[in-house]
């Protein structure tokens, strides 16, 4: 998500950041432009018009004409409202459990949002993370087998669900939980509803019912990343009547440019609270407004990328390979141990678009196309390496390579690929050695994620030139 | 089954019509404040980009309209009503040639529909409603619960199959969908059927490898039927917004879609973004969902769909 609009108002900014002086008209050109952008990434149009007005009124302001350089003024004050459009500079904050127990969580929306994939989520991170002991609870009578899809996705997250009474009515099934949850000394208990067009009264009474007698602490509305202007309708209608403590925003992994998050935020004032991020059950993020600005606007998100890495690397092999990248050394071993590690974190193009200013490059070499095939190639390779030839990659010649490249079932001309990329990593090892160690390199990770963006790297080439 | 869908049924007409009434009365609420407030000047026009914009028609097609409207009409008077006209008229005349029903050639033993979308836009209940209504109309029809990723899908399916008196060919989650497509195919055959439906598992369309998948599926169909699938539709939710551009692209190239399903209209979207796709893609669009009952997924009408659109009567 958020790519092409990151793109989009990319080129508009980083135009702006090249001039020296700005003019008025300058700003309001790069606001036409940061309009149908937002447009195009389906933010709902009221909401276009309050970001442009506020943007507008503070970018054509003193402080920023007379500053040393505008251009990066406008950036920042770009950033300051996409942040603030998106929920401010608050922490995030996930789902609320400081209630008695047990907690009840009401999950709301249209057909499809993804609320029954969503609810099992939220369960397996609720046990996971906080030691909850939850208990699913499907309301949805309606869709054929909705309530068999919870029970089954329960198994899988090793969450109890209620157990199903066929032909009861969700208003039974709802007291059947709340007493199970309370008697089974549950510390949450979530309830799963089916889906609902916001224009049905009957079923929109249906869940107001439902809400009545449950008196959840939490009513979270799950909506479809991709929606488009009609988030503002959606939004609206289920919070006038269901007063949503919070959003879950589904299918934040596809390439829909984002609107939605930020429409729905603004127009309920209601916080976004997570994000689906992948097919996975364990693919659900805490939102966090401001990192989120930055990936609009190219910036990465290194802090994700960072947690994502404490997550998941051993730290040991880490520390261990870390030591000898500082020696300079650096053969087949550890590359393999890198490409695992980094396998562990998941798919490559979501991991560089992380990286502060390699998402903007990676839009614009368009022909590298990150495959995780490459990365299994590559440790196939290294699998077909004796240990002597791993420690010691000088060895491989000829007859070794023909041997590599039949254990792989690769090519030589793969092969010598592999250690060419190979001496290229060892010298890139030696050359930081030189520089002082790993140190040198935090600093300069450091650099660019210190001042948001503003230092970031654009992309090879850059955009084309903007001319008057 | 295929009627003309003209917008005389009055049934689908209406329901669809109720459906697009809250959108339209948005949208032509909003047209009627412009006019009782201004003329016809540029901050009218920028006004009415705003309000079809605001109907997922995206800031090219909203553009265009508005343009054309204003290059015929600009300084003269022109009251509401006309400028409604004159974008349904504009609107059906863009949608015209991609409102086209889907008939299953009778020649083809059996005609193969392949189902493809992202997840949740309605695959399943679309093919049930679909299995439903070749059913009544004497086809023998067969489902192959080819989503055999999402848990209970296959289940879903197969409460669809008992509804309309369909064959379910279905395995359970977890299994190869492109080898149960081969297989119900192979099946599908030997019975005699009229129509196969063939589901499948929702998926983005920037996942290269779910992608590729649906291509493997495709494949394995052609070994037995170079000619299969006979239709492929994409399943696009009425509340998806600029983001079905990427959709009909992605699904296009990789794996051949040949029509466009629009689903959930009955709700406050209004899937404008169709009329975009129209003109862009030119594919046509077969269905439209207006509602959870069988008889609620209807021929495409363009004429219909513009009016309702604009909020005015067939």
């Amino acid at each position: 998500m958020f790519q092409n609009l990151s793109e989009r108002l990319g080129q508009v900014l980083t135009r702006l950041t090249k001039r020296g002086a700005l003019s008025a008209s300058d700003v309001a050109e790069a606001m036409r432009e940061v309009r149908v952008a937002l447009l195009e990434a389906d933010v709902a149009l009221p909401v276009v018009k309050d970001f442009i007005d506020k943007v507008s009124a503070e970018a054509v302001g003193e402080k920023v004409i007379k500053s040393v350089t505008p251009g990066q003024m406008v950036v920042k004050i770009v950033h300051d409202a996409l942040v603030e459009m998106l929920g401010g500079t608050a922490p995030a904050e996930g789902v609320d459990l400081a209630a008695p127990i047990p907690v009840a969580i009401l999950m709301v929306g249209l057909q499809g949002s993804g609320k029954t994939t969503t609810t099992a989520k939220i369960a397996n991170r609720l046990m996971t993370k906080n030691r909850k002991k939850v208990l699913l609870v499907s309301l949805d009578t309606y869709r054929p087998a909705a309530q068999e899809q919870l029970a089954i996705l329960g198994r899988q997250v090793a969450v109890e669900t209620l157990p199903i009474v066929s032909g009861q009515m969700p208003i039974d099934i709802a007291k059947r939980g709340l007493d199970e949850a309370r008697k089974g000394g549950f510390d949450v208990v979530m309830f799963d509803t089916a889906g609902r067009t916001t224009v049905d009264d009957e079923m929109m009474a249906e869940v107001a019912a439902l809400r009545d007698l449950i008196k959840p602490h939490e009513v979270l509305l799950v909506s479809d990343a991709m929606i488009g202007q009609d988030a503002v309708a959606t939004a609206k209608a289920f919070n006038d009547r269901l007063a949503v403590t919070g959003i879950v925003l589904t299918r934040v992994d596809g390439d829909a440019r984002g609107g939605a998050a930020l429409s729905m935020r603004a127009v309920t004032g209601k916080p976004i609270k997570l994000i689906g991020v992948g097919e996975k059950v364990d693919a659900l993020d805490v939102f966090d407004p401001s990192r989120i600005a930055g990936r609009i606007l190219g910036m990465g998100d290194i802090v994700s990328l960072v947690e994502r890495a404490a997550e998941t690397v051993d730290k040991e092999e880490a520390e261990r390979v870390a030591l000898r990248m500082m020696e300079g050394q650096f053969d087949f071993n550890d590359m393999l141990s890198q490409i695992r590690q980094v396998q562990k974190m998941g798919d490559l193009k979501g991991l560089m678009g992380m990286i502060p200013g390699l998402s903007n490059a990676l839009k614009q070499a368009k022909g590298l196309n990150v495959d995780d095939k490459v990365v299994k190639r590559q440790e196939a390779m290294i699998l077909s390496m004796t240990p002597k030839e791993r420690r010691n990659p000088d060895l491989i010649k000829a007859s070794r390579k023909q041997r590599i490249a039949t254990g792989s079932g690769m090519s030589v001309a793969d092969v010598n690929k592999l250690l060419k990329q190979h001496a290229d990593m060892s010298t890139m090892m030696k050359r930081i050695k030189k520089m002082g160690g790993p140190s040198a390199m935090g600093a300069m990770i450091n650099r660019m994620g210190g001042l948001p963006g503003l230092q970031a790297p654009r992309g090879p080439g850059g955009p084309p030139m903007f001319r008057r | 089954m295929n009627e003309s869908g003209d917008g005389g049924s009055s049934g689908w007409f209406a329901r669809l019509k109720s459906g697009l009434a809250r959108t339209s009365s948005r949208l032509v609420g909003g047209i009627t404040d412009l006019f009782t407030k201004k003329k016809l000047d540029d901050a009218t026009l920028n006004g009415l980009e705003e309000l079809l914009i605001g109907a997922d028609l995206g800031s090219v097609t909203a553009g265009r309209l508005v343009q054309h409207l204003a290059r015929t009409r600009v300084g003269k008077d022109i009251t509401e009503a006309e400028v409604r006209e004159i974008f349904a008229a504009d609107i059906a005349k863009v949608l015209e040639p991609v409102a086209r029903p889907l008939s299953p050639d009778p020649t083809k033993k059996p005609f193969v529909i392949l189902m493809v979308g992202v997840n949740g836009a309605g695959k399943t209940t679309t093919i049930g409603k679909l299995a439903n209504q070749f059913r009544d109309h004497g086809l023998n029809v067969a489902l192959a619960a080819g989503d055999t990723f999402r848990a209970a899908a296959v289940e879903q399916l197969k409460v669809w199959g008992g509804r309309s008196g369909a064959t379910v060919f279905a395995r359970e989650t977890g299994t190869d969908a492109a080898s149960l497509a081969f297989d119900a195919l192979m099946e599908s055959r030997k019975r005699g059927d009229d129509v196969l439906l063939v589901d499948t598992a929702g998926r983005l369309q920037n996942k290269e490898n779910l992608m590729q998948e649906l291509q493997k599926i495709v494949r394995v169909l052609k070994k037995l039927d170079d000619t299969a699938p006979h239709a492929t539709l994409l399943v696009l939710d009425a509340t998806v917004g600029q983001n079905a551009h990427s959709q009909v692209e992605v699904f296009r190239s990789m794996v051949g879609v040949t029509g466009l399903v629009m689903t959930k209209l009955d709700g406050t979207a209004k899937g404008g973004v169709v009329v975009a796709l129209a003109e862009k893609f030119a594919l046509p669009v077969h269905y439209v969902g207006v509602g959870e009952s069988v008889e609620d997924l209807r021929p495409f009408s363009a004429r219909a769909f513009a009016r309702g659109l604009m909020g005015l009567e067939a």
